[in-house]
Parts: C-alpha cells; sequence; structure tokens
C-alpha cells in the first residue's frame, strides 16, 4: 500500500473521564418505558477539537469493550482496544480529528450498568437495573456529544454491536452524523445470533452463584460467565483460523483420558474463560446480549421509505466471518440503494473471523482514511489526487 | 479539460456525460473512467467492482463503490434512480446480459455500452483465414482464459436494440485510436452506444 502502512506510533498515556446527566427529576426516559438516572458515562477523547468543532469522530465499542479505545493509562500497559485504529497517522488520525469513545450505558467500566449503585436503595442495582436497548446507548451518547459541545459528527464507527450504534446513530441522529462506518455489523439481529446469545445468558443464570442476580457481595458466577465467554469466543473466529492457531496440537504429549483440557484449543477457551470473569459483570452480559437482540433496523427503521439522507456510507463486512455474515452488510447496502445514500461497499479477504474487525489493520486502514479525507476535505481531495 | 491519457472510449463517455450528472459505472475498475467526471464535472458517481485491489484505488480515489458482480448490483435501484448507467468493456463478462441490459434502462435514464466488436475484420480474418478464435486489440485473450462470455458485433447488438425496442441515442465507432466513419461493423475495434427505453429527443 502507498502511503498509508500500519504504524506503532500511539497517543500515548490518556485518561477515563466521567459526565453525570439525568439527576433527580430529570431521570433520563428508556425505549422501555422505564426510566434511569442518575446517568454516568465514561469516555476518553484523543486529539484536538478544531475552532468550528467539524472534526469530531465518535468510536463505538462492541459488546464487551469500553471506553479505552487509545493510547495507555498512566502506570499501565494494556492498550486500548482499538489502538491499531486510532492515533497519530492511523486510520482514525489524531492529528487532525477528534475522537472519542464512551463506555455503553448498561456496561461494568465506569458507565453506569447493573453493577452500579442504585441511589434509590444505596446497593448494587442488579436485577432492578432497567431494561436498555442500542438507542437507548445512542441516546446517552447523545447527551454526551451535547456535554462536549459538538453539534456534527464528522463521523461514527464501530464494528459489530458498535456497528449497531453506528446505525442507531443514523437513525436517531441522522443530521448530526456526516459519515457512518459501520463495520461486520447487521440491521437486525437474526435467530442464529439471538440463539448463541440465549445459550450465553443461560449459562450465566444457570451457576448457582449467579444468585438472581445478586451476586455482588459474594463475587461473580465465576464458571457460568466463564463458559457464555467460551461460547463467544468460538463465534468470533472462523474454522480456519481456529485450524491455524490451534490444530489438533495438545497441550501435554499424550491424552490425559479425563477431563481436564487436552487440547491447546480447549486450553485457550478456558483462558479466555478465565479472563473474562476477571474483568467483566455478570449481569452486564446479561443486559447487553438482550439490547442488542432487540436491535433491528431493517425495513424502513433506519432510512423511512421516500427519503434519504446525506449522511456517507463506508460498510466493512468480512469473508469469514461467520457470526455477522457478509450477507448482513449487503443487507445494509440494499437499503442505501433503495434510499439513494452515498455509500462505499467492500468484502475485506480474512480468515480471521468475526475478530477479524479489530486484527486486519492495514486493509482497514486504507479504506477509512482516505473515507474520511473524503468526508472531511469534500472534492478538494479528489482534485489532488495523484498530484 | 478532458481527461489525459486515457483510452479514446474513455474520453468519448467523458464527453457524453453532462455536468452534475448521477452515474452509476458497472465494472467500474480502479476508477479511471469515473475519476475525472467527478473532479472535472462534479458528478455523483457511483462504481460497481469485484476486484478487491481495484475497490481499494477507488475509494483512494474518493470514489463511492460497491462491491458485488454487476448481475446482482441492480435490482433494488428503484426506477430512474441515474442519468446514466455506464457498462463499458463489461457487457461481454456478463451472463445474464438481457437482464442487466433491461435493469440498466430501468434504473437509468441513458445506457451507455461500449463493448469490442466480433466483426472487426482482423477477426474475420483469423477466423477465415487461419480458422483461429480471433485475437485483437479488443479481444487481447485466449479461448481458454478469456473473461468474456458474449461475443457480438456492432450489427448483432444494432439488431437486439431493434427487436427490445430499445431507441440509439448515439453510436461512436473507434478503431485503436481514431473515429471510425465507414463501415463500422468491417472496420471497427470497438462500439460506444448511447441507448434509452425512454420517449425523449435530445
Amino acid at each position: 500500500m502507498s502511503n498509508v502502512t500500519t504504524n506503532n506510533s500511539s497517543i500515548g498515556v490518556v485518561e477515563t473521564h466521567y459526565h453525570t446527566y439525568a439527576q433527580r427529576g430529570k431521570e433520563h426516559k428508556l425505549e422501555s418505558g422505564e426510566s434511569l438516572g442518575p446517568i454516568t458515562i465514561a469516555y476518553e477523547t484523543y486529539g484536538k477539537l478544531n475552532k468550528d468543532k467539524s472534526n469530531a469522530i465518535l468510536a463505538l465499542h462492541a459488546l464487551s469493550g469500553d471506553a479505552h479505545a487509545a493510547g495507555v493509562h498512566k502506570g499501565e500497559d494494556n492498550k486500548g482496544w482499538w489502538d491499531d485504529m486510532i492515533g497519530p497517522d492511523k486510520a482514525f488520525d489524531t492529528n487532525r480529528y477528534f475522537v472519542i469513545c464512551s463506555n455503553v450505558i448498561g456496561g461494568c467500566k465506569g458507565s453506569t450498568g447493573p453493577s452500579s449503585v442504585n441511589q434509590a436503595t444505596g446497593k448494587p442495582y442488579a436485577l432492578d437495573f432497567p431494561f436498555i436497548t442500542v438507542a437507548d446507548m445512542v441516546h446517552a451518547q447523545r447527551h454526551l456529544i451535547d456535554y462536549l459541545g459538538i453539534e456534527n459528527l464528522l463521523c461514527v464507527a464501530g464494528g459489530s454491536m458498535g456497528g449497531m450504534q453506528v446505525l442507531q446513530w443514523v437513525a436517531s441522529y441522522p443530521n448530526r452524523v456526516k459519515a457512518a462506518i459501520p463495520i461486520a455489523t447487521t440491521l437486525k439481529h437474526s435467530p442464529q445470533q439471538i440463539a448463541f446469545n440465549e445459550v450465553i445468558r443461560q449459562s450465566i443464570m444457570a451457576d448457582p452463584a449467579w444468585r438472581e442476580g445478586n451476586y455482588y457481595e459474594y463475587g461473580q458466577p465465576e464458571k457460568g460467565l466463564s463458559v457464555a465467554r467460551m461460547i463467544g469466543h468460538i463465534t468470533f473466529m472462523s474454522d480456519q483460523s481456529m485450524e491455524k492457531k490451534f490444530s489438533r496440537r495438545l497441550k501435554k504429549d499424550q491424552f490425559s483420558f479425563g477431563f481436564d483440557p487436552d487440547f491447546e484449543v480447549e486450553g485457550y477457551l478456558h483462558y479466555r474463560g478465565a479472563n473474562f470473569v476477571k474483568r467483566f459483570d455478570a449481569n452486564s452480559y446479561l443486559y447487553i446480549t438482550k439490547a442488542i437482540d432487540y436491535f433491528d433496523l431493517s425495513g424502513s427503521k433506519l432510512i423511512p421509505a421516500g427519503k434519504s439522507i446525506d449522511t456517507r456510507f463506508l460498510i466493512i463486512s468480512f469473508k469469514s466471518d461467520w457470526l455477522y455474515p457478509a450477507y448482513q452488510s449487503q443487507d445494509i447496502v440494499r437499503l442505501l440503494k433503495k434510499r439513494h445514500v452515498d455509500a462505499t461497499y467492500c468484502e475485506l479477504s480474512s480468515t480471521y473471523g468475526h475478530d477479524a474487525f479489530l486484527v486486519e489493520i492495514e486493509e482497514q486502514t486504507t479504506l477509512i482514511k482516505h473515507f474520511l479525507d473524503k468526508t472531511f476535505n469534500g472534492y478538494m481531495v479528489v482534485k489532488n489526487y495523484g498530484s | 479539460m478532458a481527461a489525459e491519457n486515457i483510452h479514446l472510449d474513455y474520453s468519448i463517455i467523458y464527453s457524453i456525460i453532462e455536468q452534475g450528472s448521477r452515474v452509476l459505472d458497472l465494472g467500474c475498475g480502479e476508477g479511471d473512467l469515473l475519476y475525472p467526471l467527478v473532479r472535472d464535472k462534479q458528478i455523483r458517481a457511483q462504481g460497481i467492482e469485484l476486484n478487491d485491489k481495484a475497490i481499494q484505488e477507488c475509494v483512494k480515489k474518493g470514489l463511492s463503490v460497491f462491491q458485488d458482480d454487476i448481475e446482482n448490483s441492480l435490482r433494488e435501484y428503484p426506477d430512474n434512480s441515474f442519468d446514466y448507467v455506464i457498462l463499458n468493456q463489461s457487457m461481454q463478462e456478463v451472463r445474464k446480459v438481457d437482464c442487466v441490459i433491461q435493469d440498466a434502462l430501468r434504473i437509468g435514464s441513458k445506457v451507455i455500452i461500449g463493448f469490442p466488436n466480433f466483426a472487426y475484420f482482423k477477426s474475420r480474418i483469423m477466423l477465415f483465414f487461419r480458422g483461429r478464435s480471433p485475437i485483437t486489440g479488443s479481444l487481447p485473450y485466449l479461448w481458454f482464459d478469456t473473461p468474456n462470455v458474449r461475443f457480438l458485433s456492432i450489427t448483432d447488438f444494432k439488431n437486439f436494440c431493434a427487436e427490445k425496442k430499445i431507441r440509439i441515442i448515439e453510436d461512436h465507432y473507434l478503431d485503436d485510436k481514431k473515429i471510425v466513419h465507414l463501415l463500422p461493423n468491417l472496420l471497427a475495434m470497438n462500439a460506444v452506444f448511447v441507448i434509452t427505453k425512454q420517449d425523449v429527443t435530445r
């Protein structure tokens, strides 16, 4: 690739900020009809907002993600979840753009969710937390954007559940979004996707340590949550990537003829499950999987029939992704054709399955970088091409 | 300023398309046809292309493009979505060519079709005297590696249009570097037609 290469430069040390709104009397009305408040949103920003506030990009995280999208926290060395894409000279170039990432409501990484303290009782919400939807997540983000004094977003971008939030932004606030980049996502959860989520939820709820959601004094339902995450990880990979990563390799030289993990793939899943328990709240997993199962912007719900919008689209899918298969991205494309929306669709070759959106950096960088350039600078870029 | 250093068929198509038109290019490749039109004539362009690398090149040029094959790509567009639908040097690679042309005529007020003429005299010579499948400048492939599935002459295409009640608004015949005026079905290597189903006169 010509002028685009993946690079290791980082945004450096970053900090998570918190914004609280929807105080008593001004509670946030949710799609379910219930109210939630006060609401705290954890967020990070990278780069500088320009004078006319026209360079703001909202990055939206997937199911278990958080506000920490790029850089490192002081004294720690784990990079943000999209650090390969956000930073100086990267796809979302922080020398040019102001990038915001916030944790979704219902989550457990600083934004209000089922593990947060319910001010009415002084205890964690647990199952008293109201059901939330992807639209509720987006409305909360809109509050944050208002608070930051930004009227229009140059771009909203994200993969998987992040992609659903991208589409929801366009459906809810079409005039405030100049460009949308939904990656490896869908207009609506399919029965297969709902089925996987139901098995994930049932495995959490089947663990006696879940205690009808009231486990906060005792510790996480580790077994159930770990199995739930193992199921998730199977769906994130492809047959091909698993073959390459594990094949039938054994952890030890021979079969144990017991039920401890013999194969590397088993060990990997156990490792992933055990790690997840340390970092993610079980009830949040229940609420968020439910939110994405409810997600459906098919038909006229994304853009009303007979209407068009000025938002430009870049839609990306991956050939080996069977959790959010390419046909679901093509459904988005078909809808945009009907509504005469300016859009680009690219189906990238990758063997990584659904995980590809986090690891296939080079081609995504080329696409996103130039797409943003055109959105930001208009035809000037086109005129300058090759000169 | 017309597009520089490009094929003769590109500059013919470039001059046909008016300022600010809505244009769909089927099989747009790396966007070399659309790019000067966007730059100079502010057209609203959409490309359709299958090749991975070509898609990336289009995006680098600031063009909007869908990765899809031509036959599956037209159904969803409402009638008259475009002023021009271009099928330049891609029609001969399409299997359901009749459906694609009819769909193109439905979604575009005008369709620009460019294709290699199978009845070009050099093809005829190769076939008649040497008994070999023709290989010419516009049909450069061997029988076993050609992407082409349709082989037609200028006369074939005109007959097709007459039979399907498609109006030919413009026709251009070209050799390697120049326009052909005489006996196009014999002397032209390539042809560019502008066709419509609508009842408008230009």
